[in-house]
């Protein structure tokens, strides 16, 4: 089986690397959880009602995310699928540059901007909309719209590239025989691109699940999502064994829906 | 009609998309002593104090030689890598490929979590080497996507041409095969060297007193708003569009490889 005729052997000292320093650490630490042969730590996080919100939270903001995402991604997409190439290279590096700028220098910026005396607050009062600032920063509000920004560019390439697979000429011919474009986009559009938006919104989900840094820093410790929790309880409570059972729960939601994923999305069109 | 709807909805969420970087500009030449916006005046202080402080210094050569280890770290085991899952025919190829894109789907944090357990039982938290090692498992997988793309493309009579006129595998590989790839090499090892460069999550186990710059910045974040670090955003901004830039002019394009 691993003769040098099949061509197995480049592989091994990757192999090597993934199942010393990825698989190994990973199961060693998610052996923690049932230490004592108990389930006790899966009873607490799933049980007690502290951590049922915490498992909440982050499943109600991982979905608000995908959708806002969804809503805003679909029309860069969408554009750029469709605009001449030199708008399109103009989108994509607004797409890009972003998505390459460090997430740090990113969460940096809204809380900036999202601040009690950030650059919202401040144009808000000083035009009379309100006449106190609007909490924007460590709560539900601030951390959806950082992470809608971080992930945003995440939903836009698939889309992209399924509006890129559609043949022009079916919308074209729609709209010759007198559709509108609202039943355009509805009737055609839509359903033909639907393997772009369903793996948009299964990568942005999935990354929403374990996202860490951007609730850390925007949430100020009121948001608690799965992967903040994960961190104080090694980092501060030192709890191994919780956080181990932390861990496999959000390791085994994120390949379930990982799963699912594979399972219901069609294979590609043939052309 | 419906098609100017849709520009003017872009451009707001191009705005949308562009904002902290337009707003982390002005920031850093502020002159105000504090977090103000817009500036009151120009200056180059928030420069300056980064530049004169030794831990902001300290932590980029920190930061950029760890990334320049696992670009090169990620290519040695990736390419290899690639070629096998692209090439091999063996036993279990499909079950490699699943586990060879693993790093990318377990989040971040249970790995650094992992990592951070092991390394601790190893002694190699604060080690350089240690923080190379676990950028890597998480560079991998970009390196083995763009490489197996770029495999998938390779003309392969080229190879068989140079075998055919007597050079052996080993000269085909070196004179042929992988001087064709270089775009995707070098796009790989762009792309190693910046998912490492802004790597936070492990950094944050794994760096323990030797920070590396995202963990300054995240930790000095955490402390306060303070406008150094909007000097060191733009800084850490133009670094990345001048990598991407290499990519677009010396790489296999970005575009080519979302493919």
């Amino acid at each position: 089986m691993f003769s040098s005729r099949n061509g197995f052997w480049p592989a091994l000292p990757a192999l090597v690397l993934l199942f010393a320093f990825f698989l190994f650490p990973v199961v060693r630490m998610l052996g923690f959880s049932v230490e004592g042969g108990t389930f006790d730590w899966y009873a607490k996080a799933l049980g007690q009602g502290l951590y049922i919100r915490v498992l909440w939270n982050t499943f109600e903001i991982a979905l608000l995310v995908t959708l806002f995402c969804l809503l805003l991604g679909y029309p860069l997409g969408f554009l750029m699928a469709t605009t001449t190439p030199g708008w399109a290279t103009l989108g994509f590096i607004f797409v890009l540059l972003p998505l390459w700028t460090s997430v740090l220098v990113r969460t940096y910026a809204w809380m900036v901007l999202l601040g009690r005396n950030g650059v919202f607050n401040r144009l808000l009062v000083e035009y009379g909309i309100t006449s106190d600032p609007i909490p924007m920063l460590h709560n539900f509000t601030g951390v959806l719209i950082g992470m809608v920004h971080v992930l945003l560019p995440y939903m836009v390439l698939p889309i992209y590239g399924a509006v890129r697979k559609v043949d022009p000429a079916i919308p074209a011919a729609a709209a010759g025989l007198g559709a509108s474009s609202w039943r355009i986009f509805w009737r055609i559009w839509l359903p033909l691109t639907l393997n772009g938006v369903f793996a948009g919104c299964v990568l942005v989900f999935i990354l929403s699940l374990g996202f860490y840094i951007t609730p850390a820093l925007l949430g100020g410790g009121r948001v608690i999502m799965i992967a903040v929790l994960i961190e104080q309880q090694v980092r501060e409570a030192l709890n191994w064994p919780f956080a181990a059972a932390l861990s496999a729960v959000l390791l085994v939601a994120t390949f379930l829906v990982y799963t699912i994923a594979q399972r219901f999305s069609q294979p590609e069109p043939a052309r | 009609m419906s098609r100017r709807l849709l520009i003017a909805a872009c451009a707001l969420i191009y705005f949308f998309l562009m904002l902290p970087l337009l707003v982390v500009f002005p920031i850093s030449l502020s002159s105000a002593p504090y977090m103000q916006f817009p500036p009151p005046g120009f200056s180059w202080q928030w420069y300056e104090r980064y530049l004169d402080d030794p831990q902001w210094i300290d932590a980029t050569w920190r930061s950029l030689y760890i990334g320049s280890g696992t670009a090169v770290l990620a290519l040695a085991l990736g390419v290899p890598l690639a070629f096998a899952l692209v090439r091999g025919k063996f036993f279990g190829r499909t079950i490699l490929d699943r586990v060879a894109l693993a790093p990318i789907i377990v989040p971040h944090i249970i790995f650094a979590v992992a990592v951070y357990g092991l390394f601790a039982k190893l002694k190699l938290i604060g080690t350089w080497y240690g923080l190379v090692i676990g950028h890597t498992v998480l560079a991998l997988p970009f390196v083995v996507l763009v490489i197996a793309a770029g495999l998938r493309d390779f003309d392969r009579s080229l190879e068989q041409a140079a075998e055919g006129l007597g050079a052996s595998r080993w000269q085909t590989l070196a004179k042929v095969t992988l001087p064709l790839l270089r775009p995707s090499l070098v796009s790989a090892g762009l792309l190693a060297f910046i998912s490492s460069f802004d790597e936070v999550v492990v950094a944050l186990f794994l760096a323990g007193a030797n920070m590396t710059l995202p963990k300054k910045m995240f930790d000095n974040i955490m402390m306060e708003i303070d406008p150094t670090i909007a000097a060191v955003s733009v800084m850490q901004i133009l670094l990345v569009s001048v990598v991407l830039v290499l990519i677009g002019r010396f790489g296999r394009g970005l575009k080519d490889s979302a493919r």
